[in-house]
């Protein structure tokens, strides 16, 4: 890699980040506000109405830079007025932002697998915690998934092989139909591609549909809430944030499809796909690890 | 967009390739900014301007605490004042002015034209005004009286921070995310940087230090600013949305908060020190005119440290009661970090040794740097110790401990840094007179500040109080002495600054700048070009 470059890749300004910049911080100063003016969790009394406001703004904001931000990118790399380092750059720094997105969800499991391992045992009185379940709550048995809490809400434990394991059935086929997608575009296949890229698409919706299902079912018939206790908490933490990433990687599958269509990405210049199918791999194999220890194990 | 080649006749294509040899014209330059010098040096006033706003704080604090009792402020207001100023200077001085100095230096020494994702830079750095202005807006609304800043320390542990904590408590769990965000993306541009920019024939054991040291804080960065991020969100829902990840009522753990904070913070405070050994392993071999000593053994011990630092973070949790065997391993992982600490002290003293040193400011900063740095890493060792613990933590002694590692370890080699660099930046030199006023008068004075903390401490006087017991009396007045004088000192500072940067005052420096300095960056002339190098240097 250091011998390669013969050619340095210089930038022009743009607008574009450091508005991207302030529409964070509207974001920001909106949805502090909106969850304040919203929650009723009686934590802070703040009764105005600006967070309605300021959060779309912010979000429209943030859309709309996207939008530019990518515009220009795509432009200059139709123009090739990229170098071929450059397009390294591009996907180191999609590998180690991928990274940190991992280091993400580890932050929500570590605190399962806490949990799960030693917090609920210790209430239990398990170890030399006899009298911390003593004297806190007595009566409170150690269980996963922890359907009695210590002050006593109750829940139902969701089932693996219903709608999980059809979900992962579907993530796992989006994710060989996306790998031969791949495989048609460096073979120059069009049709293949769109094909199998459009498949991927509607594997990816099926998933997001089956679990809007699998949420309303939690939360009308089972009793199951993000306020049932820690088993609530981190079991729709775990897989919101996860369906959060899915929806971003199928917007961003969408958009691939959108830019097949016009003729964009070749079997020599396609980063965005890779980056977006690199993405799909990661949300894929999150699930597995999902499946296996939020509803299976 | 332009690309340089090595043929220069292979772009003349590019009608648009002059104009961005220089600078856009006014403030478009600065918030349009690609340049990785223009947003190096964004960062680093940037940092600066958080250094004195944090300094404003701590003066607050040490004037309230310069006699027992309570005079100036009441406790709750101290509290937001501990709190804001250990934020501002842990998330606004110390990270962005290393960032800061990243981003002017590791494309010198690679031998780049810039960083490798200059927009995404732009990006990384204009998040920070705006992820602060949600702070700093809290604390105004505090000095006004109107309500609370965060008071919870700046390691806001549920439930104080959850169940307990104010209205802005949502506001910074916000900036927070912004600030990761920031970190994080900062942080994928340097490695990408270093990975992918080098010039020909720099491998990776012929980079600098500097550039070592900030390849692996990128990647801890990468790896724990998404924690952070995980434990502010989870606080959020705790707060809003019923769940109960630090709740025990409802089977979660207050302590999981403390977990998962720690297994951030403490790779984070090597975040803070490891660019910190990079700069001094820059400065030491030019003024004492020898090769740094031990090259490849500084490079495996900064990786060993960074890896350790994983699987040390309960050492801050010594008194929560983990069981046995967690303390145990804890305390004997924490000791084995001080060996790879202790081979960098070697190596920088084996620099010294017998060289023909001078000591010029930047020198006299890393010396002290040598020094006060290792006399926080023994008060560390001693912290690390569990049973001995059981006494210290959440002392004064911790506070000692903390700020010997920090302001004469970070700070001190960020400012080490500044003069060091600040020729190949302006193309003047610093008065030599008033830097060293500034170095003599910082010594002394952040001696005065932190060192009788060990006393007071060791006495048992608890941190983050407002009050305390009346033997502590003496010496909390030297302290505040101390914490004066040493808040004045750096006034000296941004006098050199402003005469060097803005009054255009000091003599012309050369392109090497100090004579015994090497590597790529002294090539270069002072100041350096727009684009640091439009063509790859060869390295041998
Ligand atoms: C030889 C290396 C080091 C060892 C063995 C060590 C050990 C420790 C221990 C055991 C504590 C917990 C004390 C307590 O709360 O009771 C501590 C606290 C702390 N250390 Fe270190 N440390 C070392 C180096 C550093 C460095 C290099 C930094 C930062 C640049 C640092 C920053 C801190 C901070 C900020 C705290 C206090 C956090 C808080 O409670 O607010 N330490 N250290
Ligand atoms: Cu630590």
């Amino acid at each position: 890699m250091a011998q390669k470059p013969t050619q340095y890749y210089v930038p022009d300004q743009s607008p574009w980040p450091v508005i991207t910049a302030l529409s964070l911080f509207i974001v920001a100063y909106g949805a502090a506000s909106f969850i304040q003016q919203n929650s009723g969790s009686g934590l802070v009394a703040n009764d105005g109405s600006s967070g309605k406001i300021l959060l779309p703004l912010g979000l429209l904001g943030i859309l709309a830079m996207m939008f530019f931000w990518f515009r220009d990118t795509i432009k200059e790399s139709l123009a090739h007025k990229n170098s071929s380092q450059l397009d390294v750059s591009y996907r180191m720094g999609m590998m180690w932002f991928i990274f940190s997105e991992v280091m993400f969800f580890g932050a929500f499991f570590g605190a399962l697998f806490y949990v799960r391992l030693l917090a609920i045992p210790w209430l239990g009185g398990a170890g030399e915690e006899a009298m911390t379940h003593e004297l806190l709550w007595p009566n409170f048995q150690a269980m996963w998934p922890l359907t009695v809490t210590p002050d006593g809400s109750t829940t139902e434990a969701m089932p693996a092989w219903g709608l999980p394991f059809l979900n992962t059935v579907l993530l796992v086929s989006s994710s060989v139909t996306l790998t031969i997608a791949h495989h048609a575009l460096l073979a120059g296949n069009r049709a293949k591609l769109q094909i199998n890229l459009f498949i991927t698409l509607l594997l990816g919706f099926a998933f997001l549909f089956f679990q809007v299902e699998e949420y309303m079912h939690a939360y009308q018939e089972m009793g199951l809430t993000l306020d049932a206790g820690i088993y609530g908490s981190t079991f729709f933490m775990l897989t919101g944030f996860h369906g959060m990433h899915v929806t971003i990687g199928a917007t961003m599958l969408t958009i691939m499809f959108i830019r097949t269509l016009k003729g964009h990405l070749t079997p020599d210049n396609h980063f965005a796909f890779e980056a977006a199918a690199w993405y799909w791999h990661f949300v894929d194999v999150v699930w597995l690890f999902l499946f296996i220890c939020v509803y299976w194990l | 967009m332009s690309e340089h080649t090595l043929d220069h006749h292979a772009h003349d294509h590019h009608d648009d390739h002059e104009h961005h040899h220089g600078p856009a014209k006014g403030i478009k330059r600065w918030l349009f900014a690609t340049n990785h010098k223009d947003i190096g040096a964004m960062y680093l006033w940037f940092s600066f301007t958080m250094f004195m706003l944090g300094g404003f704080m701590a003066m607050i604090i040490r004037a309230e605490l310069m006699y027992p009792g309570l005079q100036l402020v009441d406790p709750n207001f101290f509290n937001q004042m501990t709190t804001t100023h250990g934020l501002i200077m842990v998330f606004g001085a110390v990270m962005p002015g290393f960032v800061g100095l990243a981003n002017y230096m590791v494309p010198m020494m690679l031998g780049a034209p810039d960083m490798a994702l200059p927009r995404l830079n732009n990006w990384s750095f204009w998040l920070l005004p705006f992820a602060f202005s949600l702070l700093i807006i809290a604390i105004i609304k505090a000095f006004l009286g109107i309500a609370d800043a965060p008071n919870f320390g700046w390691t806001f542990y549920a439930p104080l921070s959850t169940k307990y904590g104010p209205e802005s408590t949502d506001f910074f769990i916000f900036s927070v995310h912004m600030m990761g965000i920031s970190s994080i993306m900062g942080a994928v541009n340097v490695i990408v940087t270093i990975f992918n920019l080098r010039a020909p024939g720099m491998t990776l054991m012929k980079m600098p230090l500097f550039v070592w040291t900030w390849l692996i804080t990128a990647f801890l960065l990468i790896a724990v600013m998404p924690v952070l991020a995980g434990a502010v969100t989870m606080m959020l829902t705790d707060r809003h949305f019923g769940t109960s990840f630090f709740d025990a009522a409802g089977g979660g753990d207050p302590v999981l908060f403390q977990h998962v904070f720690w297994f951030f913070g403490h790779p984070e405070v090597y975040i803070m020190i490891l660019p910190a050994f990079g700069v001094v392993s820059a400065i030491i071999p030019t003024f004492a005119r020898k090769p740094l000593f031990g090259y490849a053994s500084m490079v495996y011990a900064t990786a060993s440290i960074a890896f350790l630092s994983f699987v040390v973070w309960a050492h801050h949790m010594f008194t929560v009661g983990l069981p046995l065997a967690g303390n145990l391993f804890y305390m004997y992982m924490t000791m084995l970090i001080a060996v790879p600490t202790g081979v960098k002290v070697f190596n920088w003293v084996a620099t010294m040794w017998r060289g023909s040193m001078t000591f010029e400011v930047p020198m006299l900063f890393a010396i002290a740097f040598v020094i006060l740095f290792t006399i926080g890493g023994f008060s560390g060792l001693m912290l690390a110790i569990t049973p001995v613990d059981q006494q210290y933590h959440d002392t004064y002694f911790v506070v000692a401990h903390f700020h010997y590692v920090l302001v004469t370890g970070a700070v001190f080699s960020i400012i080490a840094g500044v003069y060091y660099w600040l020729p190949k930046w302006t193309g003047r030199m610093y008065s030599e007179f008033w830097g060293k006023i500034h170095f003599w008068s910082s010594l002394l004075s952040v001696n005065l500040l932190f060192f009788p903390m060990h006393f007071v401490g060791l006495a048992g006087m608890p941190r983050r109080y407002s009050d305390y017991a009346l033997q502590f009396a003496d010496f909390n007045w030297w302290i505040s002495i101390g914490g004066f004088w040493f808040g004045l000192s750096q006034l000296i500072l941004l006098k050199i600054l402003i005469d060097v940067c803005f009054r255009k005052k000091g003599a012309q420096a050369t392109s090497e700048v100090w004579e015994g300095a090497e590597g790529l960056e002294w090539t270069l002339p002072s100041p350096a070009p727009y684009h640091s190098f439009t063509t790859p240097p060869l390295v041998k």
